[in-house]
């Protein structure tokens, strides 16, 4: 699936909680619907941004890994 | 000619490393310890003073007491390091070359980046603020207390969750806890960033009847309204608000150009060099490597640091490696800790909350002083532990 991403977030080589707190402090500048892509190659942060963007109202509409890195797509909501 | 070693800090990083270095070079180097205010503070300690329980000497003792005959300690502020010429310039207007620099100036604490918090919260990551605190606590009378971090990456991860925990246990002993709601505001969707650890911990507050406030990242607080404000949009109110100010790197290292955006040193994992500095080493709060920033990482580098300064004083091949390895504590109240230990390797598996990890603490506690600046805690087998791409969440 090809998506166009507002921004990329690069968190690799972050350890947890890094890249959610990140990413929570990027998506406030984004509008509503916006995407963004992260990347990150904590192993937790599959089960984080899982949890995270369920609790916090924003969507996860994808998550890959590829050779240690994940990669997730956000909507705003 | 000795080689000119310079250590900018003396906490337990930099203490540490000049003293094994003195031992091991004895002559054939000069370490002079660079640090701005010349007394050594017991960092775990402030915890334990917020809630009344330590004080005078137990946090703070002169520098220069701590340090071999033989290494120098200058009581200034660093200004600017200068790596291609090895020079560090001093505020007073002088400057030390070095031969190799030892860089373990920790943490700052930067409340100011977080509208509100000096106002309206309370910490105990300084000793000042640690001492406040006791006394907003001495005053406190019940009602609704939040406890939570206002930045991350933040020193001694474990704290917030401790301090949480030995709250409750005060509270109840002043017959208060009947009074107070109390709170963790957590980061994440668990207490802790360690799963394992958050697993221990949670039940013990579900049973104390400690509430868990989950994805709370700290964004502003509103010191009259008596709440504090998330970024994912949420308010909470309290009457005592407990938050860890945000972290920075020194701002010598900013200055310098030797740090990231956040002024944390980027360091090489294993040989604890600086990326792009081969004469600049660098361990403790003060690096940018993903583990925690605790005075038991800083004390399992420091041997790692001095034994490659060493290797290369020699003209040796340096050997040592740091492989991650951090040790916490971590107090439950009651009397009881648990203990954290692990490496770039090896996440943690701490061990049911007990008595004997609380009296491991406590004796570690007093025998700080006069054993781990010194290098007479040995570090243990198993730090070398090789490198692999694998960090505790």
């Amino acid at each position: 699936m090809t998506t166009t991403t507002t921004i990329t977030l690069d968190f690799k080589g972050l350890s947890c909680p890094l890249p959610i707190v990140k990413t929570a402090v990027a998506i406030k500048r984004l509008q509503p619907g916006e995407l963004v892509e992260v990347l990150a190659t904590d192993a937790g942060s599959v089960a984080d941004f899982t949890a995270w963007s369920k609790a916090t109202g924003n969507h996860l509409l994808e998550h890959t890994s590829d050779a240690g890195t994940y990669r997730f797509v956000i909507r705003k909501g | 000619m000795p080689a000119q070693v310079v250590v900018l800090g003396g906490g337990v990083g930099g203490t540490l490393t000049a003293n094994l270095l003195d031992r091991q070079l004895g002559r054939d180097a000069h370490v002079t310890v660079v640090d701005p205010t010349g007394m050594h503070l017991y960092q775990p300690g402030f915890l334990y003073a917020a809630l009344g329980k330590a004080n005078g000497r137990w946090l703070a003792r002169d520098e220069r007491t701590l340090l071999r005959r033989d290494v120098d300690l200058a009581v200034e502020a660093a200004t600017l390091v200068e790596p291609d010429s090895g020079r560090v310039r001093l505020a007073h207007g002088g400057s030390l070359a070095f031969d190799y620099l030892v860089v373990a100036t920790g943490a700052r604490l930067v409340p100011e980046e977080v509208p509100g918090l000096v106002e309206g919260a309370q910490e105990f990551y300084s000793l000042e603020g640690a001492l406040r605190l006791r006394e907003a606590l001495r005053r406190f009378t019940g009602g609704r207390v939040l406890v939570g971090v206002a930045g991350i990456p933040y020193k001694c991860p474990p704290a917030p969750v401790e301090f949480t925990l030995m709250l409750d246990q005060y509270l109840r002993g002043r017959s208060l806890r009947d009074r107070t709601e109390l709170t963790l505001l957590s980061p994440l969707n668990r207490a802790f960033t360690i799963e394992s650890a958050s697993q221990l911990v949670q039940p013990i507050m579900e049973r104390r009847g400690i509430g868990l406030e989950t994805f709370f990242n700290v964004e502003t607080v509103d010191p009259s309204a008596g709440t504090v404000s998330s970024l994912e949009g949420d308010t909470a109110g309290f009457d005592l608000l407990v938050l860890v100010p945000p972290h920075r790197g020194q701002a010598v290292i900013e200055a310098s150009g030797l740090g990231d955006g956040g002024g944390w040193v980027p360091t090489d994992r294993a040989t604890l060099q600086h990326r792009l500095h081969e004469r600049i080493f660098a361990l403790g709060d003060a690096t940018d490597l993903p583990i925690s920033k605790s005075g038991s990482t800083a004390h399992f580098e420091a041997p790692v640091v001095a034994s490659r300064i060493t290797s290369l004083v020699r003209g040796t091949a340096p050997k040592a490696n740091y492989g991650g390895r951090v040790m916490c504590f971590l107090e439950t109240g009651d009397g009881r800790a648990t203990a954290l230990r692990f490496d770039y390797a090896h996440p943690p598996t701490p061990p049911t909350p007990s008595r004997h990890w609380h009296a491991a603490k406590w004796a570690f506690n007093r025998l700080y002083w006069a054993t781990v600046p010194q290098g007479r805690i040995p570090e243990g087998r198993g730090h070398n532990t090789p490198s692999v791409e694998r960090s505790p969440t």
